[in-house]
């Protein structure tokens, strides 16, 4: 299905920091690691937003804002045009019916005590008005068979499926609510090579289906290509190029993008001597203490004085078509040239 | 039984190859688990060669066996549970299996080393890495503890650890998960093995620092001309660095192959399959190919060939015969009764 319409989904400004305490008895703060530092998209109805960036670069802090698990230090997000006030249950109750997650680790997020159906069906405990009880357990059983697992599996537990299994269950429990919105958190990553795919193109059918929006986290970026209408790539707390797929994997136009699609190996091994290799040296800086400017510049082999005094803006730059927060942005397919 | 007083320091360490002897030969190794349930047989009957200078690439998904023949050449499995029922690992010729356990710890971290998949459990948390790397020439070389220092502050520099002499004190949680993988490899490399096996070495990493990785182990190999086994299930990391692919399908290898040739043309289904999975740009907005079902349970392995309860092209004797690596070329074989038709493309 085609994205369409307004945005479901709207993020403006996003700011989440953990300060960092010395002291046990007079705790004082004595800086902040800034996970999330002013992050903005849109999302619409039907879309994927593919996330990619090394860890530790916020993309999973961002999930855990967007599900309201954590308070954003500033900034909002209105689903449907309406603001999530993290202050408010009621508010929050009726929000959180709408956006649902799938979490990365199926051996973990799954309760081994619990059966199948009890783990799909624990949401309607909290949310009664989605499915009075006697109608809870055909409605489970009609989940298991929508995400493609047998409906008399219902009294199984968790350590009778095998991982895919899993996830599809994890995937299960995400749709009981009817959401629009669907957060993904590395969702195949824990998963065989052959089970990946049988995984993907169930999110992909259910989407059709049911018209969902995804905010899609992973780190394979093969994988990402695949599933999503765009791309947002994080470095340190900032989205630092958003666009088309099509845009940042053909026509990526900051570095960091560059340095990034460059290091993913292509399963081909035609032409690899040949092959364009941008090795960024070193690991990320820490969130704690950002470099000043770009917070790409010390590993950046175009940084100039500028980008250490001045902060690159998330904009259209010139020669480009989508956003890019370089102040040298230019457009190199790193991918394709050989 | 052949003799097993073997010397290793009598082994020739000049050529990389006795006659036709590859330096490292896997052949028809079987390996089973006691457990609860029965027996598990992790490892059917797999064979594979390495030569010096040359890297392998052994491809599969977990409960393949592909890190419990790693294992078994390193001499790291625990008997029991586990048991080595046939086969033999030669290395220059020896039979690693008839040696006495003192022979063996001589070869292991000497000449055979190994690199694992996470380096923060590999690494022991109590001690600096200095005192880690440096354990390899106190242990093996009976060096001075001040001359072992110095020597892992020089391994530190070559796999481009940066201000290794400050850092040479510190402690493994102090380090990023890419630096703590440098440790593993200057642990590795100490002794200049002729053989490294990495196990799944860059999994846990990001694609940069993956990378970075991959990059320093290509450049050690060029350095040292060592045979290096890379053990993994990301066909991207082996289509940039494998010499040859053995590729590995419920505790049997189901495709030998040159890394060109497997890419152009897959010999076997599976293969073929996770080849068709990867997500491609001219296959956007489409459905992915997936492998249907799951892979076989070690404690109750199908009949026949071990992937025909998911082969798309299985005919009856797939069912009750289990196929023999039927050998395609002199470089080539593939375990599948029809590997001619599914080279062809006409399978099915």
């Amino acid at each position: 299905m085609a994205p369409q319409g307004d945005p479901i989904l709207e993020v403006r400004d996003l700011v989440k920091h953990f300060p960092l305490t010395q002291g046990i008895v007079m705790k004082r703060q004595i800086g902040a690691i800034k996970a999330v530092d002013g992050v903005s998209f849109d999302l619409r109805r039907g879309e994927t937003l593919g996330v990619v960036g090394e860890s530790g670069c916020g993309k999973s802090t961002l999930a855990k804002l967007l599900m309201a698990l954590e308070k954003p230090t500033s900034g909002s997000v209105k689903v449907n045009g309406e603001l999530v006030d993290v202050h408010k249950g009621s508010n929050l109750k009726r929000f959180r019916r709408n956006i649902q997650m799938v979490m990365q680790d199926p051996y973990t997020s799954l309760n081994p005590r619990m059966t199948v159906g009890d783990i799909i069906g624990e949401p309607y405990e909290i949310h009664t008005e989605v499915a009075p009880k006697g109608d809870r357990r055909k409605k489970v059983q009609d989940l298991l068979e929508v995400v493609g697992l047998n409906p008399d599996h219902i009294n199984r537990y968790p350590h009778q499926f095998s991982g895919g299994q899993r996830q599809r269950i994890g995937i299960a429990r995400g749709l009981a609510l009817q959401p629009e919105i669907i957060i993904c958190d590395e969702p195949v990553s824990a998963l065989d090579v052959s089970i990946q795919a049988q995984v993907i193109n169930l999110l992909e059918r259910l989407q059709s289906e049911f018209g969902l929006a995804y905010i899609f986290i992973a780190h394979d970026l093969s994988v990402v290509r695949h599933i999503s209408d765009r791309v947002a790539v994080m470095y340190l707390g900032k989205i630092v190029e958003i666009g088309k797929d099509t845009e940042i994997y053909d026509k990526p136009s900051h570095p960091y993008t560059q340095a990034l699609l460059s290091a993913v190996p292509v399963p081909d091994p035609e032409g690899r001597e040949t092959r364009e290799r941008i090795i960024l040296q070193g690991d990320p800086p820490s969130p704690a203490n950002p470099p000043s400017g770009c917070r790409f510049r010390t590993r950046c082999w175009k940084a100039q004085e500028i980008c250490a005094v001045e902060e690159p803006l998330l904009q259209i730059r010139p020669g480009t078509d989508h956003e890019s927060a370089c102040h040298f942005a230019e457009v190199h397919d790193v991918v394709h040239a050989s | 039984m052949k003799n097993p007083s073997v010397d290793t320091h009598l082994l020739p360490a000049d050529s990389g190859t006795i006659g036709t002897e590859p330096l490292l030969a896997v052949d028809n190794l079987h390996v089973e688990f006691s457990t609860r349930q029965g027996v598990a047989r992790a490892v059917n009957g797999v064979s594979y060669a390495l030569n010096a200078g040359e890297t392998l690439a052994v491809l599969g998904e977990s409960g393949s066996g592909k890190s419990v023949t790693a294992q078994a050449i390193m001499g790291i499995l625990d008997m029991p549970p586990a048991r080595i029922p046939k086969g033999e690992i030669r290395f220059r010729g020896t039979d690693l299996l008839q040696l006495s356990e003192a022979q063996r710890s001589q070869i292991r971290g000497q000449q055979i080393a190994m690199i694992f998949q996470d380096a923060l459990s590999a690494l022991n948390p109590v001690f600096t890495v200095g005192w880690q790397i440096a354990e390899m020439f106190r242990v093996h070389k009976g060096m001075s503890k001040k001359a072992a220092y110095a020597k892992a502050v020089e391994l530190m520099d070559r796999v481009r650890i940066p201000a290794a002499k400050q850092r040479v004190n510190d402690y493994p949680h102090q380090f990023s998960g890419g630096m703590r993988q440098r440790i593993m490899i200057a642990m590795s490399i100490a002794l200049d093995p002729e053989v490294l096996i990495a196990d799944e070495p860059t999994t846990a990493l990001d694609v940069t620092v993956q990378a970075q990785i991959m990059e320093l182990l290509a450049e050690l190999q060029r350095e040292s001309n060592m045979g290096l086994i890379l053990i993994t299930h990301d066909l991207g990391v082996v289509a940039d660095v494998a010499d040859k692919i053995a590729v590995m399908y419920g505790g049997r290898i189901v495709e030998n192959a040159p890394v060109h040739d497997i890419y152009r043309n897959a010999a076997h289904p599976y293969t073929k399959g996770l080849l068709e999975s990867i997500p491609r740009v001219d296959m956007k907005g489409q459905e992915l190919y997936a492998i249907k079902g799951l892979p076989p349970n070690l404690l109750d392995m199908p009949t026949g060939c071990a992937f025909h309860p998911r082969c798309p092209f299985r005919q009856d004797d797939c069912v009750t015969d289990v196929p023999a690596l039927h050998e395609i070329s002199g470089t080539r074989s593939s375990a599948c009764h029809y590997w001619r038709e599914v080279l062809d493309g006409t399978a099915g």
